[in-house]
């Protein structure tokens, strides 16, 4: 479905920046709403993480931590090519990126087991 | 208007770079600790530290997300004009109010 | 009548043929299939000139130097936007099959021709027109070729609006109001040319509504430029010189 000429790094770059950072958009609000159960205290907001228990959840947490990290690494990527005077040398920024990022993923899940 | 958005979006994503490291670290470290709810509030609650590293997190992010979110709604929906920046704006408003409280949340006991 | 085979001098390297696709009619138009000789050294303008010469001779198409230098033979071959006469068949991958399609971004017109119009309205948009101070009775105004500025806008300025870029650009695909990498690496070769008087326009021009920032760098254009420029890198220079001003207004 993507066509020929967007068979290239920077579009994969640019395309998983916009998917995380919609992401991101969508989960932001949800997260300050559970974090707002704090205010009936601790329970209130372990009755809330105990819900998160279950393992699809579990996946979902480990693929907006994912999400955070990519999006950080491939903005970053971003504000290197807009502010300093590059020639070549963009597939490696957004290959680099996004294995700093896919590190940070792991880093988390190794971090869970 | 669009060099201001295009400045805003690229300050406060300066911002949230290292903001955004801290948070993971701090989630990695409470995962590893196996800190539930109450552990974690014991650290934020009463932090003048927590207060102002998340409050400027939040606001940093109720600009950074509306601005990036514009351009994907005119450019994979076509929507575009005043009712698009209004949407937009109300979007970073209700993050900025939903992040303040979730704040006040953790860090006032 | 699909298929179509040709009549003399149809015989190919060792009589082989391949199977072409080429685009037929406008926007609602299809892809016909045409069998032509492979021959060595072909290019794919080649193809399409051989397909209207012997088998279909209403096939509009647009050509000149045909030696790489006009950039007018600009096509959309297996999926990429490229200068058929630049475009050896034998380099074009999946060679199995060739299709020939007219460029993207642009009205079609009739099979492979498309209105270039919009394109150059696009430049003309962005304010990207040279607009100087003196007459011939003056002196020209020295210009070191060896400045900053000068070598930034020397790398831009080749560009002889071929369309490929326009081509490749998925933004340009997305958000009409878009002008383009072609139009935004003419603008700052512009931002950069000390002479140009037209700067606060150009400025305001590259700065507002489908200018340099809907840009968001994907790199597109300079993958596909034929004459190896990156419009790319012009349109993070516009951008940083057009921020500074609207950061003021």
């Amino acid at each position: 479905m993507i066509r020929a000429s967007s068979r290239h790094w920077g579009f994969a770059a640019a395309i998983l920046h916009r998917i995380s950072g919609i992401a991101l958009a969508v989960f932001l609000p949800l997260h300050f709403l559970v974090l707002g159960l704090a205010l009936q205290g601790a329970t209130g907001l372990d009755a809330a993480l105990s819900w998160t228990e279950n393992s699809l959840l579990k996946a979902s947490e480990v693929l907006l931590v994912a999400a955070l990290a990519l999006h950080l690494a491939l903005g970053l990527r971003v504000l290197a090519l807009e502010f300093l005077p590059w020639r070549g040398a963009r597939k490696g920024l957004a290959a680099g990126a996004v294995l700093l990022a896919l590190g940070m993923g792991f880093g988390y899940l190794a971090a869970l087991g | 208007m669009e060099a201001r958005l295009f400045l805003l979006q690229r300050l406060s994503a300066a911002l949230l770079a290292p903001l955004v490291l801290i948070h993971l670290g701090t989630i990695l470290y409470a995962v590893r600790a196996g800190l539930d709810a109450e552990a974690i509030l014991a650290r934020t609650q009463a932090s003048v530290f927590w207060a102002l590293f998340y409050g400027l997190f939040v606001l940093a992010a109720a600009i950074h997300a509306p601005i990036g979110l514009r351009a994907v709604l005119r450019e994979w929906l076509a929507w575009r004009g005043r009712s698009l920046d209004l949407a937009m704006g109300l979007f970073g408003l209700a993050l900025a109010l939903l992040g303040l409280r979730a704040v006040y949340a953790v860090v006032v006991p | 009548m699909q298929d179509q085979t040709g009549g003399p001098a149809d015989t190919g390297q060792d009589g082989e043929f391949m199977a072409v696709r080429i685009w037929r009619g406008d926007a609602a138009g299809r892809y016909r299939t045409y069998r032509v000789p492979r021959l060595r050294n072909q290019t794919v303008l080649d193809v399409v000139t051989w397909v209207q010469r012997h088998l279909e001779p209403t096939l509009a198409y647009r050509f000149a130097c045909r030696v790489g230098m006009c950039g007018s033979c600009a096509m959309t071959v297996n999926g990429r936007p490229r200068w058929t006469c630049r475009t050896h068949t034998a380099a074009v991958p999946g060679r199995a099959s060739l299709e020939i399609g007219p460029l993207r971004n642009l009205p079609v017109i009739r099979d492979l021709v498309v209105d270039m119009t919009p394109f150059f309205e696009k430049w003309q948009r962005a304010q990207a027109r040279f607009e100087g101070r003196l007459t011939r009775r003056d002196p020209p105004l020295p210009v070191r070729p060896e400045s900053a500025a000068r070598r930034e806008a020397d790398l831009a300025i080749e560009c002889i609006n071929c369309g490929v870029c326009h081509a490749a650009c998925e933004v340009v695909a997305w958000d009409p109001a878009y002008v383009g990498p072609a139009a935004l690496n003419r603008a700052w070769s512009l931002a950069r040319d000390e002479r140009h008087t037209g700067q606060a326009a150009l400025r305001a021009a590259v700065g507002g509504d489908g200018g340099t920032f809907a840009c968001h760098s994907h790199g597109a254009c300079s993958e596909h430029c034929p004459v190896g420029l990156d419009p790319s890198r012009s349109i993070a220079g516009l951008k940083r010189w057009a921020a500074r001003q609207g950061a003021g207004d």
